[in-house]
Protein backbone atom coordinates (compact mmCIF):
# COMPACT_ATOMS: atom_id res chain seq x y z
CA UNK A 1 0.00 0.00 0.00
CA UNK A 2 1.12 3.32 -0.81
CA UNK A 3 1.52 5.73 2.70
CA UNK A 4 2.38 8.57 0.50
CA UNK A 5 -0.85 8.72 -1.07
CA UNK A 6 -2.82 7.52 1.74
CA UNK A 7 -1.83 10.68 3.67
CA UNK A 8 -1.84 12.98 0.86
CA UNK A 9 -5.80 12.01 0.65
CA UNK A 10 -6.11 12.39 4.37
CA UNK A 11 -4.60 15.97 3.81
CA UNK A 12 -7.09 16.53 1.57
CA UNK A 13 -10.26 17.33 4.22
CA UNK A 14 -7.69 20.19 5.25
CA UNK A 15 -4.30 21.00 6.81
CA UNK A 16 -2.95 18.35 9.43
CA UNK A 17 0.14 18.32 11.83
CA UNK A 18 2.34 15.41 11.43
CA UNK A 19 1.25 14.18 14.55
CA UNK A 20 -2.60 14.53 13.77
CA UNK A 21 -1.66 12.73 10.39
CA UNK A 22 -0.60 9.50 12.01
CA UNK A 23 -3.49 9.09 14.52
CA UNK A 24 -5.88 9.59 11.66
CA UNK A 25 -4.08 7.08 9.73
CA UNK A 26 -3.82 4.73 12.39
CA UNK A 27 -7.66 5.20 13.33
CA UNK A 28 -8.61 4.50 9.70
CA UNK A 29 -5.85 1.95 8.10
CA UNK A 30 -3.26 1.15 10.75
CA UNK A 31 -5.62 -1.51 12.57
CA UNK A 32 -3.10 -3.90 12.57
CA UNK A 33 0.13 -1.95 11.76
CA UNK A 34 0.35 1.51 12.86
CA UNK A 35 2.71 3.50 11.39
CA UNK A 36 6.07 4.91 13.22
CA UNK A 37 6.94 8.41 13.04
CA UNK A 38 9.92 8.26 11.49
CA UNK A 39 7.98 6.75 8.59
CA UNK A 40 5.04 10.05 8.74
CA UNK A 41 8.60 12.14 8.68
CA UNK A 42 9.85 10.77 6.23
CA UNK A 43 6.89 10.69 3.58
CA UNK A 44 6.03 13.97 4.41
CA UNK A 45 10.01 15.13 3.52
CA UNK A 46 9.59 13.25 0.25
CA UNK A 47 6.25 14.82 -0.75
CA UNK A 48 7.29 18.75 0.47
CA UNK A 49 10.32 18.02 -2.20
CA UNK A 50 7.96 16.59 -4.97
CA UNK A 51 5.95 19.73 -4.27
CA UNK A 52 2.97 18.04 -3.43
CA UNK A 53 2.54 19.38 -0.10
CA UNK A 54 3.47 22.52 1.48
CA UNK A 55 4.61 23.76 5.14
CA UNK A 56 1.03 25.12 6.23
CA UNK A 57 2.94 26.95 9.86
CA UNK A 58 5.11 25.95 12.29
CA UNK A 59 4.22 25.68 15.93
CA UNK A 60 6.59 26.76 18.54
CA UNK A 61 9.26 25.00 19.99
CA UNK A 62 10.67 22.58 17.03
CA UNK A 63 10.89 19.04 16.10
CA UNK A 64 9.27 17.81 13.22
CA UNK A 65 5.41 16.65 14.83
CA UNK A 66 5.09 20.48 15.01
CA UNK A 67 4.67 21.42 11.40
CA UNK A 68 1.47 21.76 9.47
CA UNK A 69 0.77 20.68 6.47
CA UNK A 70 -1.11 20.92 2.95
CA UNK A 71 -1.60 19.30 -0.09
CA UNK A 72 -0.60 21.21 -3.00
CA UNK A 73 -2.89 20.95 -6.54
CA UNK A 74 -0.12 18.92 -7.70
CA UNK A 75 -1.23 16.58 -4.36
CA UNK A 76 -4.52 16.52 -5.06
CA UNK A 77 -3.65 15.31 -9.07
CA UNK A 78 -1.83 12.49 -7.49
CA UNK A 79 -4.11 11.40 -5.26
CA UNK A 80 -6.57 11.21 -8.19
CA UNK A 81 -4.46 9.60 -10.23
CA UNK A 82 -3.66 6.87 -7.85
CA UNK A 83 -7.73 6.74 -7.03
CA UNK A 84 -8.41 5.89 -10.71
CA UNK A 85 -5.57 3.80 -11.56
CA UNK A 86 -6.75 0.53 -11.14
CA UNK A 87 -4.26 -1.84 -9.19
CA UNK A 88 -2.56 -4.76 -10.78
CA UNK A 89 -4.83 -7.71 -10.09
CA UNK A 90 -2.58 -9.89 -7.88
CA UNK A 91 -3.31 -11.72 -4.39
CA UNK A 92 -3.88 -10.16 -1.37
CA UNK A 93 -4.80 -6.47 -2.36
CA UNK A 94 -7.05 -6.16 -0.35
CA UNK A 95 -5.63 -3.86 1.80
CA UNK A 96 -4.23 -1.29 -0.91
CA UNK A 97 -8.28 -1.66 -2.19
CA UNK A 98 -9.65 -1.01 1.30
CA UNK A 99 -7.63 2.30 1.71
CA UNK A 100 -8.54 3.48 -2.19
CA UNK A 101 -12.16 3.25 -1.26
CA UNK A 102 -12.36 4.55 2.16
CA UNK A 103 -10.10 8.07 0.62
CA UNK A 104 -12.64 7.89 -1.84
CA UNK A 105 -15.51 8.39 0.40
CA UNK A 106 -13.42 10.74 2.02
CA UNK A 107 -12.86 12.73 -0.27
CA UNK A 108 -16.29 12.94 -1.85
CA UNK A 109 -15.08 10.64 -4.92
CA UNK A 110 -16.86 8.32 -6.52
CA UNK A 111 -16.21 5.25 -4.82
CA UNK A 112 -18.51 3.16 -7.24
CA UNK A 113 -16.87 4.19 -10.01
CA UNK A 114 -13.29 2.97 -8.72
CA UNK A 115 -14.82 -0.61 -8.00
CA UNK A 116 -15.99 -0.83 -11.52
CA UNK A 117 -12.53 0.45 -12.97
CA UNK A 118 -11.01 -2.76 -10.70
CA UNK A 119 -13.50 -5.34 -11.52
CA UNK A 120 -12.50 -4.62 -15.21
CA UNK A 121 -9.38 -4.92 -14.45
CA UNK A 122 -9.45 -8.18 -12.76
CA UNK A 123 -11.79 -9.46 -15.71
CA UNK A 124 -8.93 -8.37 -18.52
CA UNK A 125 -6.64 -10.94 -16.48
CA UNK A 126 -9.29 -13.18 -15.77
CA UNK A 127 -10.01 -13.41 -19.65
CA UNK A 128 -6.73 -13.99 -20.82
CA UNK A 129 -6.36 -16.61 -18.75
CA UNK A 130 -9.58 -18.19 -19.32
CA UNK A 131 -8.26 -18.16 -22.96
CA UNK A 132 -5.27 -20.06 -21.91
CA UNK A 133 -7.12 -22.62 -20.27
CA UNK A 134 -9.20 -23.22 -23.34
CA UNK A 135 -6.04 -23.74 -25.28
CA UNK A 136 -4.26 -25.37 -23.01
CA UNK A 137 -3.43 -28.77 -21.76
CA UNK A 138 -4.14 -30.31 -18.18
CA UNK A 139 -1.97 -28.72 -16.38
CA UNK A 140 -2.52 -25.65 -18.33
CA UNK A 141 -5.88 -25.65 -16.78
CA UNK A 142 -5.12 -26.58 -13.05
CA UNK A 143 -2.67 -23.61 -12.87
CA UNK A 144 -4.88 -21.05 -14.65
CA UNK A 145 -7.78 -22.31 -12.30
CA UNK A 146 -5.77 -21.75 -9.30
CA UNK A 147 -5.01 -17.91 -10.37
CA UNK A 148 -8.51 -17.86 -11.91
CA UNK A 149 -9.83 -19.07 -8.21
CA UNK A 150 -8.11 -16.14 -6.15
CA UNK A 151 -9.14 -13.17 -8.61
CA UNK A 152 -12.50 -14.47 -8.29
CA UNK A 153 -11.93 -14.24 -4.56
CA UNK A 154 -11.40 -10.39 -5.10
CA UNK A 155 -14.04 -9.61 -6.71
CA UNK A 156 -15.94 -11.34 -4.80
CA UNK A 157 -15.15 -8.98 -2.50
CA UNK A 158 -15.22 -6.29 -4.82
CA UNK A 159 -19.02 -6.64 -5.14
CA UNK A 160 -19.95 -7.17 -1.62
CA UNK A 161 -18.08 -3.57 -1.00
CA UNK A 162 -19.96 -2.09 -3.68
CA UNK A 163 -23.35 -3.26 -2.12
CA UNK A 164 -22.09 -1.71 1.11
CA UNK A 165 -20.54 1.45 0.01
CA UNK A 166 -23.43 3.43 1.46
CA UNK A 167 -23.37 2.22 5.04
CA UNK A 168 -19.00 2.57 4.70
CA UNK A 169 -19.57 6.06 3.82
CA UNK A 170 -21.64 6.80 6.83
CA UNK A 171 -18.71 4.73 8.95
CA UNK A 172 -16.03 6.40 7.55
CA UNK A 173 -16.93 10.40 7.71
CA UNK A 174 -18.59 9.68 11.30
CA UNK B 1 -24.58 11.59 -23.88
CA UNK B 2 -27.25 13.29 -26.64
CA UNK B 3 -30.74 13.00 -26.82
CA UNK B 4 -30.62 11.11 -29.91
CA UNK B 5 -30.06 7.31 -30.44
CA UNK B 6 -26.91 7.21 -33.08
CA UNK B 7 -26.40 2.66 -32.93
CA UNK B 8 -22.37 2.12 -33.31
CA UNK B 9 -21.51 1.45 -36.58
CA UNK B 10 -22.12 -2.50 -37.24
CA UNK B 11 -23.95 -3.21 -34.27
CA UNK B 12 -26.98 -5.69 -34.57
CA UNK B 13 -28.78 -4.72 -31.69
CA UNK B 14 -28.91 -1.55 -29.61
CA UNK B 15 -30.64 0.07 -26.44
CA UNK B 16 -30.76 3.99 -26.02
CA UNK B 17 -31.92 5.34 -22.78
CA UNK B 18 -34.33 2.53 -21.65
CA UNK B 19 -36.24 3.57 -18.96
CA UNK B 20 -39.01 0.60 -16.92
CA UNK B 21 -40.75 1.53 -14.20
CA UNK B 22 -42.86 -1.33 -12.33
CA UNK B 23 -45.09 1.04 -10.37
CA UNK B 24 -43.12 2.40 -7.81
CA UNK B 25 -39.89 0.27 -8.69
CA UNK B 26 -38.01 1.75 -11.11
CA UNK B 27 -35.71 -1.27 -12.96
CA UNK B 28 -34.58 1.00 -15.89
CA UNK B 29 -32.89 4.45 -15.64
CA UNK B 30 -31.68 5.39 -19.01
CA UNK B 31 -29.76 1.77 -19.57
CA UNK B 32 -27.77 1.75 -22.77
CA UNK B 33 -26.24 -1.16 -25.03
CA UNK B 34 -25.16 -2.24 -28.10
CA UNK B 35 -23.60 -5.68 -29.18
CA UNK B 36 -21.92 -6.48 -32.27
CA UNK B 37 -22.32 -9.53 -34.25
CA UNK B 38 -20.47 -12.32 -33.00
CA UNK B 39 -19.42 -10.68 -29.53
CA UNK B 40 -20.06 -12.11 -26.51
CA UNK B 41 -21.27 -9.30 -23.80
CA UNK B 42 -21.30 -9.94 -19.91
CA UNK B 43 -23.98 -8.04 -17.94
CA UNK B 44 -23.03 -7.82 -14.56
CA UNK B 45 -24.14 -5.63 -11.21
CA UNK B 46 -25.62 -5.80 -8.16
CA UNK B 47 -29.24 -8.42 -7.58
CA UNK B 48 -31.84 -6.16 -8.21
CA UNK B 49 -30.16 -3.70 -10.32
CA UNK B 50 -31.94 -3.87 -13.31
CA UNK B 51 -30.01 -6.52 -15.46
CA UNK B 52 -33.01 -9.55 -16.16
CA UNK B 53 -35.28 -6.06 -17.04
CA UNK B 54 -32.75 -4.81 -19.57
CA UNK B 55 -32.33 -8.72 -21.53
CA UNK B 56 -35.96 -9.11 -21.83
CA UNK B 57 -36.07 -5.48 -22.71
CA UNK B 58 -33.21 -6.25 -25.70
CA UNK B 59 -35.36 -9.29 -26.60
CA UNK B 60 -38.64 -7.61 -26.68
CA UNK B 61 -40.14 -9.51 -23.93
CA UNK B 62 -40.86 -6.57 -22.02
CA UNK B 63 -41.62 -2.76 -23.75
CA UNK B 64 -39.58 -0.11 -21.92
CA UNK B 65 -42.16 2.97 -20.69
CA UNK B 66 -39.54 5.30 -22.86
CA UNK B 67 -35.67 4.76 -25.02
CA UNK B 68 -35.07 2.84 -28.35
CA UNK B 69 -34.37 -0.71 -29.20
CA UNK B 70 -32.75 -1.24 -32.39
CA UNK B 71 -32.32 -4.56 -33.95
CA UNK B 72 -30.71 -4.88 -37.36
CA UNK B 73 -31.28 -1.65 -38.04
CA UNK B 74 -35.49 -2.08 -37.09
CA UNK B 75 -37.23 0.15 -34.34
CA UNK B 76 -38.80 -2.62 -32.09
CA UNK B 77 -41.05 -0.05 -30.65
CA UNK B 78 -42.52 0.12 -34.65
CA UNK B 79 -43.61 -3.34 -34.84
CA UNK B 80 -46.99 -5.04 -33.15
CA UNK B 81 -46.95 -8.06 -31.00
CA UNK B 82 -46.58 -11.01 -34.03
CA UNK B 83 -44.09 -9.20 -35.83
CA UNK B 84 -41.75 -9.00 -32.78
CA UNK B 85 -42.70 -12.82 -31.62
CA UNK B 86 -41.67 -14.18 -35.28
CA UNK B 87 -38.74 -12.22 -34.33
CA UNK B 88 -38.70 -13.79 -31.52
CA UNK B 89 -38.53 -17.45 -32.98
CA UNK B 90 -36.88 -17.05 -35.93
CA UNK B 91 -33.80 -14.28 -34.58
CA UNK B 92 -33.05 -15.26 -30.83
CA UNK B 93 -32.49 -17.86 -28.49
CA UNK B 94 -32.56 -18.03 -24.96
CA UNK B 95 -31.10 -20.08 -22.10
CA UNK B 96 -32.34 -19.31 -18.51
CA UNK B 97 -31.27 -20.38 -14.98
CA UNK B 98 -33.82 -24.10 -15.16
CA UNK B 99 -37.08 -24.73 -15.69
CA UNK B 100 -37.46 -24.11 -19.59
CA UNK B 101 -37.67 -27.51 -21.17
CA UNK B 102 -40.86 -29.58 -21.08
CA UNK B 103 -40.86 -32.10 -19.08
CA UNK B 104 -43.34 -34.71 -21.13
CA UNK B 105 -40.68 -34.39 -23.92
CA UNK B 106 -37.94 -35.81 -24.49
CA UNK B 107 -34.94 -33.94 -24.73
CA UNK B 108 -34.44 -34.32 -28.83
CA UNK B 109 -38.26 -33.02 -28.66
CA UNK B 110 -37.43 -30.47 -26.58
CA UNK B 111 -33.77 -29.33 -28.84
CA UNK B 112 -36.23 -29.61 -32.26
CA UNK B 113 -39.38 -27.75 -30.63
CA UNK B 114 -38.90 -24.31 -31.71
CA UNK B 115 -37.84 -25.68 -35.32
CA UNK B 116 -41.35 -27.30 -35.35
CA UNK B 117 -42.94 -24.24 -34.20
CA UNK B 118 -41.41 -22.70 -37.24
CA UNK B 119 -43.20 -25.20 -39.37
CA UNK B 120 -40.21 -27.24 -40.01
CA UNK B 121 -41.27 -31.04 -40.48
CA UNK B 122 -40.16 -33.41 -37.43
CA UNK B 123 -37.79 -35.74 -39.16
CA UNK B 124 -35.93 -32.70 -40.59
CA UNK B 125 -36.53 -30.64 -36.83
CA UNK B 126 -34.47 -33.87 -34.83
CA UNK B 127 -32.16 -34.37 -37.44
CA UNK B 128 -31.35 -30.47 -36.76
CA UNK B 129 -31.35 -31.37 -32.97
CA UNK B 130 -29.47 -34.03 -32.74
CA UNK B 131 -26.79 -32.24 -34.53
CA UNK B 132 -26.81 -29.48 -31.87
CA UNK B 133 -27.08 -32.54 -29.08
CA UNK B 134 -23.73 -33.36 -30.62
CA UNK B 135 -22.15 -30.82 -30.22
CA UNK B 136 -22.85 -29.75 -26.78
CA UNK B 137 -22.21 -33.54 -25.64
CA UNK B 138 -25.74 -34.78 -24.85
CA UNK B 139 -26.38 -36.59 -27.92
CA UNK B 140 -26.89 -39.97 -25.56
CA UNK B 141 -29.98 -38.64 -23.80
CA UNK B 142 -31.87 -38.03 -26.44
CA UNK B 143 -34.79 -40.46 -25.82
CA UNK B 144 -35.09 -39.26 -22.09
CA UNK B 145 -37.17 -36.51 -20.50
CA UNK B 146 -35.87 -33.93 -18.76
CA UNK B 147 -36.76 -35.31 -15.25
CA UNK B 148 -34.34 -37.74 -15.59
CA UNK B 149 -31.00 -35.84 -16.55
CA UNK B 150 -28.61 -34.33 -14.12
CA UNK B 151 -28.94 -30.20 -14.02
CA UNK B 152 -25.70 -29.97 -16.36
CA UNK B 153 -26.95 -32.10 -18.67
CA UNK B 154 -30.15 -30.99 -18.88
CA UNK B 155 -28.74 -26.84 -19.54
CA UNK B 156 -26.60 -28.21 -22.09
CA UNK B 157 -29.78 -29.40 -23.45
CA UNK B 158 -30.99 -26.10 -22.99
CA UNK B 159 -28.14 -23.90 -24.95
CA UNK B 160 -28.60 -26.96 -27.78
CA UNK B 161 -32.59 -25.76 -28.15
CA UNK B 162 -31.26 -22.12 -27.93
CA UNK B 163 -29.15 -22.70 -30.84
CA UNK B 164 -31.04 -25.06 -33.22
CA UNK B 165 -32.48 -22.13 -35.44
CA UNK B 166 -29.17 -20.66 -35.70
CA UNK B 167 -30.11 -17.36 -33.87
CA UNK B 168 -28.42 -14.16 -34.60
CA UNK B 169 -28.13 -13.39 -30.67
CA UNK B 170 -28.48 -15.82 -27.56
CA UNK B 171 -29.99 -14.06 -24.81
CA UNK B 172 -28.80 -15.78 -21.36
CA UNK B 173 -29.66 -15.43 -18.02
CA UNK B 174 -27.46 -16.99 -15.37
CA UNK B 175 -27.35 -20.47 -17.86
CA UNK B 176 -24.61 -21.70 -15.13
CA UNK B 177 -26.57 -20.21 -11.66
CA UNK B 178 -27.57 -23.64 -10.74
CA UNK B 179 -24.92 -25.56 -11.98
CA UNK B 180 -21.36 -26.41 -10.04
CA UNK B 181 -18.06 -24.94 -11.47
CA UNK B 182 -16.77 -27.60 -13.79
CA UNK B 183 -20.60 -28.04 -15.06
CA UNK B 184 -20.35 -24.38 -15.28
CA UNK B 185 -17.34 -23.23 -17.19
CA UNK B 186 -18.44 -26.51 -19.38
CA UNK B 187 -21.08 -25.42 -20.25
CA UNK B 188 -19.75 -21.95 -21.17
CA UNK B 189 -17.40 -23.34 -23.25
CA UNK B 190 -19.33 -24.87 -25.38
CA UNK B 191 -22.09 -21.82 -25.48
CA UNK B 192 -19.65 -19.60 -26.72
CA UNK B 193 -17.59 -21.92 -29.05
CA UNK B 194 -21.36 -22.56 -30.70
CA UNK B 195 -22.14 -19.17 -30.89
CA UNK B 196 -18.99 -17.95 -31.91
CA UNK B 197 -19.13 -20.53 -34.99
CA UNK B 198 -22.00 -19.26 -35.82
CA UNK B 199 -20.97 -15.84 -35.31
CA UNK B 200 -24.36 -15.46 -32.67
CA UNK B 201 -24.20 -12.32 -30.92
CA UNK B 202 -24.67 -13.66 -26.90
CA UNK B 203 -26.07 -11.39 -24.27
CA UNK B 204 -24.78 -12.94 -21.07
CA UNK B 205 -26.46 -12.02 -17.60
CA UNK B 206 -24.43 -13.11 -14.59
CA UNK B 207 -22.80 -12.23 -11.35
CA UNK B 208 -20.15 -15.02 -11.68
CA UNK B 209 -16.76 -13.00 -12.62
CA UNK B 210 -15.32 -16.39 -14.27
CA UNK B 211 -18.51 -16.80 -16.31
CA UNK B 212 -18.25 -13.09 -17.18
CA UNK B 213 -14.86 -14.20 -18.11
CA UNK B 214 -16.18 -15.99 -21.30
CA UNK B 215 -17.05 -12.56 -22.67
CA UNK B 216 -15.28 -10.09 -24.81
CA UNK B 217 -16.74 -7.34 -22.48
CA UNK B 218 -18.78 -6.34 -19.77
CA UNK B 219 -21.80 -4.00 -18.93
CA UNK B 220 -22.43 -3.21 -15.56
CA UNK B 221 -25.91 -2.01 -14.42
CA UNK B 222 -26.68 -0.18 -11.01
CA UNK B 223 -29.75 1.39 -9.74
CA UNK B 224 -31.14 0.39 -13.56
CA UNK B 225 -27.94 2.51 -14.90
CA UNK B 226 -25.46 0.69 -17.09
CA UNK B 227 -21.95 1.30 -18.05
CA UNK B 228 -20.04 -0.06 -20.59
CA UNK B 229 -16.74 -0.38 -19.62
CA UNK B 230 -14.54 -1.09 -22.45
CA UNK B 231 -16.13 2.17 -24.14
CA UNK B 232 -15.65 4.50 -20.64
CA UNK B 233 -12.18 3.23 -19.87
N1 LIG C 1 -42.44 -8.11 -13.25
C1 LIG C 1 -42.04 -7.28 -12.28
N2 LIG C 1 -42.94 -6.68 -11.48
C2 LIG C 1 -42.55 -5.84 -10.51
N3 LIG C 1 -41.27 -5.51 -10.24
C3 LIG C 1 -40.33 -6.07 -11.01
C4 LIG C 1 -40.65 -6.99 -12.06
N4 LIG C 1 -39.50 -7.37 -12.64
C5 LIG C 1 -38.51 -6.74 -11.98
N5 LIG C 1 -38.99 -5.96 -11.00
C6 LIG C 1 -38.20 -5.09 -10.11
O1 LIG C 1 -37.30 -4.34 -10.90
C7 LIG C 1 -36.01 -4.29 -10.30
C8 LIG C 1 -34.98 -4.89 -11.25
O2 LIG C 1 -35.24 -6.28 -11.35
P1 LIG C 1 -34.38 -7.28 -12.26
O3 LIG C 1 -35.06 -8.59 -12.24
O4 LIG C 1 -34.15 -6.66 -13.59
O5 LIG C 1 -33.01 -7.33 -11.44
P2 LIG C 1 -31.70 -8.25 -11.69
O6 LIG C 1 -30.56 -7.30 -11.83
O7 LIG C 1 -31.95 -9.20 -12.78
O8 LIG C 1 -31.58 -8.99 -10.27
P3 LIG C 1 -31.06 -10.51 -9.95
O9 LIG C 1 -29.55 -10.47 -10.03
O10 LIG C 1 -31.50 -10.70 -8.53
O11 LIG C 1 -31.68 -11.43 -10.92
C9 LIG C 1 -36.13 -5.01 -8.97
O12 LIG C 1 -36.34 -4.08 -7.97
C10 LIG C 1 -37.34 -5.89 -9.16
O13 LIG C 1 -37.98 -6.13 -7.93
MG1 LIG D 1 -32.13 -11.33 -12.85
Amino acid sequence: MSIGHTLLGLLESGPRHGYDLKRAFDEKFGHDRPLHYGQVYSTMSRLLKNGLVEVDGIEPGGGPERKRYAITDAGVTDVQQWLATPEKPEPYLQSTLYTKVVLALLTHRNAAELLDTQRSEHLRLMRILTDRKRQGDLADQLICDHALFHLEADLRWLELTAARLDRLAEAVTR
Amino acid sequence: MTATATPPAGSLLTAHDLRKAYGPTTALDGASFSIHPGEVVAVMGPSGSGKSTLLHCLAGIVTPDSGSITYSGREMATMNDSQRSALRRSEFGFVFQFGQLVPELTCVENVALPLRLNGTSRKEAERAALTWMERLEVDGLKGKRPGEVSGGQGQRVAVARALVTNPRVLFADEPTGALDSLNGERVMELLTEAARSTNAAVVLVTHEARVAAYSDREVVVRDGKSRDMERIV
